[in-house]
């Protein structure tokens, strides 16, 4: 299989469905010319022309807003937000337009909106760049949320997010994106609401998602060859939908689980997921579910620190030894 | 004096503010000493030499996250903050060392925060987005688009609610003015006669889109839909920026009346430093802005044919600027940084005196 980066991945996917569907259209500020501030979209305007790859103003909320608009009269708007971060000048137009508009008309419209970009820590660029709002978008019944690991599931999922009809939230990873990973050359979708064990194993349960996983990866291997410890690890792909069936099948097979995540700690993905755990596994459960998050305040900005705020291969292991302990 | 003279377009439609023909016959500047007008050259370089060493120490993977240059706009923060009174206001973007700078904030603790050491104006947390001194009445250093414009109304409404003969100056590119909060700000600041200024400080590029590209219509004229003053004017020439700033302070101070200015100026450098800048626009556009344009080299030539400055007196201010940005470096890189325990501070008052908290449960969770 080629081996490809996340961000090759993601642009794949992006010009198989441009080309697939005539109503697919990509917009964002810099996507076109400039061929992205991450160079996600890079070729596509040469490939596809400037009715396809469509450059905006720096003006989120108008700019998202009218590809919510357009796509309940028809167009498959996939549009970028140079960083996650910049979501909360379209906040109205995400959670209380393309949220609730299928709601609010009884089910008469319907949003297959997509909305792609970075949402990380782990590069330095301060508290107003650093958002992860996974947790405040799966808030929003309406919406969907998906945050791939790897290049496989960043094109796959990517594919099924732009055919999806509702609006469809993927958030991706700038420290990610030069990653490489197998992709098959022929054509394949991977399913919204599907998690993926990434490890097997049968000691503890780590359940994780997004730059959390490679972090939770590597700390399983630590846990293996140093403490003989075999940590499974579930990566959960998609946040809404939620694949809870396979969380609860790795529950039952270790007994523990730790949740590892970057995200603030307060009503976090882990936060839903501890709940549905012991609600629906109590007896499972060996010992309390732990959790590794970020550090509950604003991102710093000096580097050595902030890695310290996030979860790193470290953090995950001593809070794995923890938990058996 | 030498001169600059400015083609400006008139505005019929909403009678622009021009600045004088003759910048340099305004009162505001035919008031200055000399000892001031070489201070004014003296603050932009001090700006592009410590800019220049940021940039290697970024390029030493001294410093991370962005590094977004100010060099060849230098005029037109030093040339506004020049005019601060002790009531005046400053509040900008990200590209924000130039107007730090320029309202007295120390070398030392600027490269400190590039290098998020703990000596740092924002004790490392910040970075250089987001420099802050309220001390010397500057509000940040914002980092998102637009964000800061609405804060700045905020600062003239409090000026004036608390009765303060000031002003605030709300700093912007010639991008953010397409963010709604822009517009919405721009509508209260004249609805309710707000003492604020809309600098505009237009470089011509959002990242790599063109204000062509970005923006329909003229950028400052879409005050008149407000019913706002307007002008406009060249920014390389510093005092053609204070020649035409006064008289909106003037009359913001005076009247409580907003405007919005757009200051024409150039960024020679990438966006950020990550940026490659090889893409949206010719190098020879950059060359020829600096040949005939350069805000520092314009003051320069100007100083040294009044006879105010000799070449070997600019040399001196050069190294001097050299120096002290050399010395900033040190000083950074010889301070320790930030602590683990350090990330949950400042983030409430409240968290931050114990003694006089009044609210009870748990600020912070893990
Ligand atoms: C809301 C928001 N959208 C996008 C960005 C990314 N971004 C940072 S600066 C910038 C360009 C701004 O250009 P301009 O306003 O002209 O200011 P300049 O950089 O030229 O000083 C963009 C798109 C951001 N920081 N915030
Ligand atoms: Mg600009």
């Amino acid at each position: 299989m080629p081996q490809i980066t996340y961000r090759e991945a993601i642009r794949h996917a992006l010009a198989e469905e441009l080309e697939r569907d005539p109503n697919v259209v990509v917009m964002g500020e810099e996507v076109a010319q400039f061929n992205g501030a991450y160079k996600v979209t890079e070729g596509l305007l040469a490939k596809f022309g400037p009715k396809r790859i469509v450059d905006t103003p720096i003006s989120e909320a108008g700019f998202i807003g009218l590809g919510v608009g357009a796509s309940m009269l028809g167009i498959r708007p996939v549009m970028e937000l140079m960083f996650w971060s910049f979501y909360s000048v379209a906040f109205d137009q995400i959670l209380n337009n393309a949220a609730n508009v299928r709601y609010m008309s009884g089910g008469l419209i319907n949003c297959p909106i997509v909305i792609r970009g970075p949402a990380n820590g782990g590069t330095n660029v301060g508290a107003t760049h650093s958002h992860t709002p996974e947790n405040v978008l799966a808030n929003h019944p309406g919406v969907k949320v998906v945050v791939p690991s790897t290049p496989y599931d960043a094109k796959g999922l990517l594919k099924s997010a732009i055919r999806d009809n509702d609006p469809v939230m993927f958030l991706e990873n700038t420290i990610l994106y030069g990653d490489k990973g197998e992709v098959p050359a022929e054509e394949y979708l991977v399913p919204l609401g599907l998690a993926d064990v990434k490890r097997k194993g049968t000691d503890l349960s780590i359940v994780t998602y997004g730059r959390s996983v490679i972090h939770s990866l590597v700390a399983a291997e630590v846990l293996h060859k140093e403490h003989g410890i075999s940590a499974e690890v579930v990566d959960l792909r998609t946040i809404r939908p939620l694949d809870i069936d396979t969380v609860l099948q790795s529950v039952a097979k270790t007994h523990r689980v730790l949740i590892v995540e970057e995200q603030k700690p307060f009503a976090s993905v882990g936060s839903q997921l501890s709940y549905m755990i012991q609600r629906e596994a109590f007896d499972e459960l060996d010992a309390p579910i732990h959790r590794v998050t970020t550090v509950d305040a604003p991102a710093i900005y000096s580097p050595p620190i902030e890695i310290e705020q996030l979860p790193n291969p470290n953090r995950v292991l001593k809070a794995a030894l923890d938990l058996l302990a | 004096m030498s001169k600059t003279p400015s083609a400006k377009t008139a505005n019929p439609a909403a009678a622009p503010v021009l600045p004088p023909n003759d910048p340099h016959l305004a009162p505001v500047n035919l008031k200055l000493k000399t000892e001031e007008r070489i201070e004014l050259f003296r603050t932009m370089m001090r700006i592009r030499r410590f800019e220049e060493r940021a940039l290697r120490a970024y390029q030493a993977k001294k410093i991370g996250g962005f590094l977004h240059l100010y060099i060849g706009q230098e005029s037109v923060a030093v040339g506004c903050c020049s005019l601060m009174g002790k009531h005046d206001h400053v509040i900008t973007a990200y590209r924000d060392h130039g107007h730090a700078i320029a309202v007295g904030m120390g070398m030392n603790e600027l490269m400190a925060e590039l290098y998020g050491k703990a000596t740092g104006c924002s004790k490392g947390k910040g970075g250089s987005m987001h420099y802050f001194a309220p001390d010397r009445n500057f509000w940040g250093g914002h980092g998102i688009v637009g964000g800061q414009v609405p804060l700045g109304t905020g600062l003239a409404y409090a000026l004036k609610y608390r009765g303060l003969k000031g002003a605030a100056m709300a700093f912007m590119g010639d991008g953010a003015v397409n963010q709604g909060a822009v517009h919405e700000a721009y509508n209260l600041a004249a609805l309710w006669d707000l003492p604020v200024i809309f600098v505009i400080e237009n470089n011509g590029y959002s990242m790599g889109t063109s204000q062509e590209r970005s923006s329909a219509g003229e950028l400052p004229k879409r005050a008149a839909g407000y019913d706002m003053a307007w002008g406009q004017c060249d920014g390389s020439n510093v005092y053609e920026v204070r020649a035409l700033m006064d008289k909106f302070l003037t009359r913001a101070r005076e009247e409580s009346k907003p405007a919005v200015v757009e200051i024409d100026t150039y960024r020679y450098r990438g966006h950020s430093v990550a940026d490659p800048d090889n893409t949206y626009r010719a190098k020879a556009e950059i060359e020829e802005y600096r040949r005939t344009k350069d805000p520092i080299q314009v003051v320069q030539n100007m100083l040294i044919a009044d006879g105010v400055l000799t070449p070997e007196g600019v040399e001196q201010i050069d190294q001097a600027a050299r120096a002290e940005s050399d010395a900033a470096a040190e000083f950074a890189e010889a301070s320790p940084f930030p602590t683990v325990e350090d990330i949950q501070k400042d983030v409430y008052w409240e968290a931050d005196h114990p003694a006089q908290r009044a609210s009870k449960g748990r600020l912070f969770f893990d």
